[in-house]
């Protein structure tokens, strides 16, 4: 399952996002941040103990089951007298459910987390950036492993020079993306992709920000 | 070529053009570079590297220009070398040419796209810059800006087919290019990466987009790079064995630590340490040089690159340890 993967701002960051507004309503959720261990049920009660502890008042805290779904207003609703004592909101869930949360409540909304990328748990406690969503996929050409998201620089033509006994000049944990496409790619027999000259990408598969509307003709074929 | 001022450049019936006569102005504009014929020459080639500052007080560069221009074939101009911030390539080279040597220009891809990359090859062009080094780039991350936004709209492969391209008229979007360029292209490869199988498939992708020569990493394990060169022989293009002096045994230890594909054998660093005190840049121009005779004598390749990262004065007691002066 593709997961949002975030991380704490620091406590610097927060509190300058939080100065002046006394009282504050925290929102975790369910799901990613559960995982990630950043916006779970733990994490929320560690924000509120640390903001208490600065003499903010918490006007309450909830956990939302999956934060970026449509029902999100639905749940909010439940807490709406707390949420309307609260100066702001500070959430603690990733980027797309601090949007949904906004777009619910004429509130102020303090994200307390960064949002990384769109990831896997390989691991427990160990997650990797799969997909950057570039809009022109070349997972056909790469047996499989995108050098635009697990390479550095993105790049298409194989490695630079600052790869490293098999990781990349960045940081020795993070596997040198061209390593693994060739040692998958000699695997396969089909070293000849590799071979193969890639032209500069097209930056532009869907220009940001990105937006599909279905025409009526394919929603219909695809009911049918 | 002596150095034409831009306002007289590619203009018909400006002052420059008619003093030589238009059709040998633009001939001379066009003419195949100093380094281009040098590689063809079939002689035992030296370059040179030296970094822009990091200001406008170009003093220091002008004086390692000053005494490599006579001694080596070409300089290259380094970009922002290891991502840090400073005067560029394109006006080192611009100091190179006007100071009478023979520039290389250092391009990486890293800060700028594939618009600003042509533009700056057309601006080269235009100023009789004929010789370009292509390079995707250090991550940012390496650099002193630490937090900017690093480009590779392109890679190194994809630079050196896009000169390719401009060579036959044609930006890379398909447009035609009003007036031609010219250039003799190099690459880099790292001899001494691990695993190597991956990096010399791009050293072959390199060569098929276009790259005439190639200038390596940093070689010490000069039997390996023999054992690299049979391999490499059998391709069109010339390679220039890099040479980096060692300055003492720390340094020789931090590059093995620190930098991807450098790797002194422990004799060399043990030899950089039995240099008596005070004596190791000398024992460092020792090796350089012993080095760079045994390429030469056992014809390994086509030359040397010879690097002196913040040492540049002392790149002509190199070649001249190595007999080569």
């Amino acid at each position: 399952m593709i997961r949002s993967i975030t991380r704490k701002k620091s406590d610097e960051e927060i509190d300058r996002l939080l100065d002046g507004l006394g009282r504050v309503f925290i929102i975790g959720c369910g799901t990613c941040t559960t995982l990630t261990r950043t916006g779970g049920e733990p994490e929320v009660r560690a924000m509120k103990e640390r903001l208490s502890g600065q003499g903010k008042l918490v006007t309450g805290t909830m956990i939302l089951p999956v934060a970026c779904d449509n029902l999100t207003g639905e749940a909010l609703k439940e807490y709406g007298q707390q949420i309307d004592q609260a100066d702001v909101l500070l959430i603690m869930t990733c980027a797309f459910g601090v949007q949904t949360i906004a777009r619910q409540l004429k509130k102020m909304v303090v994200p307390a987390l960064d949002t990384l990328f769109i990831g896997k748990e390989n691991g427990i406690g160990q997650f990797d950036e799969i997909c950057t969503q570039c809009g022109t996929c070349i997972l056909g050409e790469t047996g499989g492993i995108c050098p635009v998201t697990s390479c550095h620089k993105g790049l298409v033509n194989g490695p630079c020079g600052g790869t490293n006994n098999g990781k990349c000049e960045i940081d020795s944990e993070k596997d040198c993306a061209w390593t693994l496409i060739y040692n998958r790619l000699k695997e396969l027999g089909r070293l000849d992709l590799m071979r193969t000259y890639q032209k500069p990408r097209n930056h532009q598969g869907e220009p940001s920000p990105g937006k599909i509307i279905l025409e009526a003709s394919s929603q219909s074929a695809s009911g049918q | 070529m002596p150095w034409i001022p831009l306002s007289e450049i590619q203009v018909k019936g400006s002052a420059a053009s008619q003093s030589l006569g238009e059709k040998k102005y633009f001939e001379r504009l066009s003419m195949a570079s100093s380094f281009k014929k040098a590689l063809k020459s079939g002689k035992f080639l030296v370059t040179s590297e030296v970094a822009p500052p990091k200001g406008t007080n170009l003093e220091k560069m002008h004086h390692h220009i000053e005494l490599l221009k006579d001694k080596v074939d070409a300089i290259n101009i380094t970009d922002h070398q290891s991502s840090v911030m400073r005067f560029p390539s394109l006006g080192g080279v611009l100091l190179v040419k006007e100071m009478g040597g023979e520039p290389i220009l250092q391009m990486t891809c890293r800060d700028r796209n594939r618009l600003a990359l042509q533009a700056d090859l057309l601006f080269a062009s235009s100023r009789g810059i004929n010789n370009v080094l292509c390079l995707t780039g250090d991550s940012v991350i390496l650099g002193d800006h630490k937090e900017a936004k690093g480009v590779f709209d392109m890679d190194s492969s994809q630079l050196l087919a896009t000169i390719r391209r401009m060579e036959k008229g044609k930006d890379l979007g398909g447009n035609d290019l009003d007036g031609s360029v010219s250039f003799c292209a190099g690459a880099i490869v790292t001899p001494e990466a691990n695993p190597i199988e991956p990096q010399l498939i791009k050293f072959e992708k390199k060569i098929e987009a276009g790259a005439e020569f190639i200038q390596t990493q940093a070689v010490y394990h000069l039997d390996n790079f023999a054992k690299f060169m049979d391999y490499a022989k059998q391709f069109p293009v010339k390679i220039l064995a890099g040479i980096i002096l060692l300055t003492s045994a720390p340094m020789a230890r931090f590059m093995n630590k620190n930098v991807a594909g450098v790797n002194v054998p422990q004799d060399l660093i043990d030899e950089m340490a039995s240099a008596p005190k005070g004596r190791a840049l000398d024992k460092g121009i020792e090796i350089a040089g012993r080095m760079i005779k045994r390429i030469q004598k056992e014809k390994m390749c086509d030359g040397v690159h010879v690097m002196a990262i913040g040492r540049e004065e002392l790149v002509p007691d190199i070649i001249s340890a190595a007999g080569l002066s």
